[in-house]
């Protein structure tokens, strides 16, 4: 069916040029949130102009998880929640990559939740985008740490109980250097803060809310994606460095988004090289990466 | 275009014109681009790609100014924006 569908179409794409065509079209729902946000990395990474082949996307499982399979970058497909630490070991193997961590928050938050603050306690040079759909979509719509109070799930048909994670704080707490949320409609400004996240040194986390239409908003009546982006669309409310303890995210409440956190620190690499000098003194080869030469 | 003065610059100011590709058949039918196309050039058409959805047509084509933001919300590569120079117009007040 796939392939009879590609086959039809004559016309070129711009975005092909990033995207796995044999792969495509891609599994996610209509409505979904998660092909604005693949737009959105791949625009960024073409206005960076980049060299290709110095970008690597890693995902774990789940709608997020395919994003490795459809981008034609160097990529890996990892096991549940293990994004982030195959990430860690590639970049300390290869400083030179820009590594891009593209999951969703079941993956990287909850199942890869421990992985995700040590890496940013240690302040890999890493990019982290993370897609929020409240959800664990892929298999059903389970409850997730990111569901909001009172909201539905498949596994909490009378509303959720548990207190969500708040990300932002999360990442920030931790020690990332570059914290910024926002919602798939945003695409330009989204983009923006792919680009800076990309270019800036140390562990970088955005957050992207994307709708869900076939679980999040059938199961809690939200109606359609497109009814969700319409929702952010009159309920966002950019605040550029908010104060993270307001910036929770409450079952249809407003969504704070915007730049949160923008500061310098060494990153873990600058750590260890600096550690190996203090104890060794001239002895001591700094690190870089490389082929196996260092 | 309506200015609450006239700007500087605006005899250098042209307003862009875009030409719109719509790749039917890749279409989910999810109506990003009608909802936010600025210039309300899309709408969703009565006909049905093999997939069974409703693909966007361009009702108004010729007010298309090329913002791209039909190309960069489309969760499907469905749809996409060329920069055309005909029919570029001057900005008046």
């Amino acid at each position: 069916m796939s392939a009879k569908v590609e086959e039809l179409i004559k016309e070129e794409h711009p975005m092909e040029r990033l995207l796995r065509m044999d792969r495509i079209p891609h599994i996610w729902c209509p409505t979904c949130g998660l092909g604005t946000t693949v737009t959105a990395l791949s625009t960024a990474l073409e206005q960076l102009q980049l060299d290709l082949n110095n970008v690597a996307v890693v995902s774990g499982i789940g709608c997020t998880g395919r994003v490795a399979g459809y981008m034609k970058l160097d990529s890996f497909h990892t096991t549940h929640g293990r994004a982030v630490p195959f990430a860690l070991g590639l970049h300390i193997a290869r400083p030179e990559l820009k590594t891009i961590v593209f999951s969703g928050d079941g993956d990287l938050i909850s199942i890869g939740g421990n992985h995700f603050i040590h890496t940013a306690r240690r302040n890999v040079d890493m990019t982290i985008i993370c897609v929020n759909n409240f959800i664990y979509a892929m298999t059903g719509g389970q409850v997730a740490p990111t569901t909001p109070l009172t909201a539905k799930a498949a596994t909490t048909p009378y509303g959720n109980w548990e207190h969500p994670f708040n990300l932002p704080l999360l990442a920030a707490s931790s020690g990332a250097v570059y914290v910024a949320r926002w919602t798939a409609l945003h695409v330009r400004r989204l983009t923006a803060a792919i680009k800076e996240a990309i270019s800036k040194r140390g562990f970088s986390f955005v957050e992207v809310i994307a709708p869900c239409s076939t679980l999040y908003a059938r199961i809690n009546k939200l109606g359609t994606g497109l009814d969700l982006m319409k929702f952010y669309h009159d309920n966002s409310v950019i605040r550029h460095g908010a104060d993270l303890n307001d910036v929770d995210i409450d079952f249809q409440s407003k969504i704070v988004v915007g730049k949160f956190v923008d500061i310098e620190k060494p990153t873990y690499i600058d750590c260890l090289n600096e550690g190996g000098k203090r104890a060794f003194g001239d002895k001591y080869k700094p690190y870089g990466g490389g082929n196996g030469n260092n | 275009m309506k200015f609450w003065r006239t700007p500087l610059d605006i005899d250098k100011l042209q307003i862009p014109r875009g030409e719109l590709h719509i790749l039917k058949e890749r279409c989910k039918g999810c109506a990003f681009c009608v909802e936010y196309c600025p210039k309300g050039v899309l709408e969703l058409s009565e006909e049905f790609n093999s997939k069974g959805y409703h693909p966007p047509v361009a009702v108004k084509p010729e007010e298309c100014v090329n913002c791209d933001l039909c190309e960069m919300l489309c969760p499907d590569f469905a749809i996409y924006c060329v920069r055309t120079e005909a029919g570029e117009k001057e900005v008046t007040t």
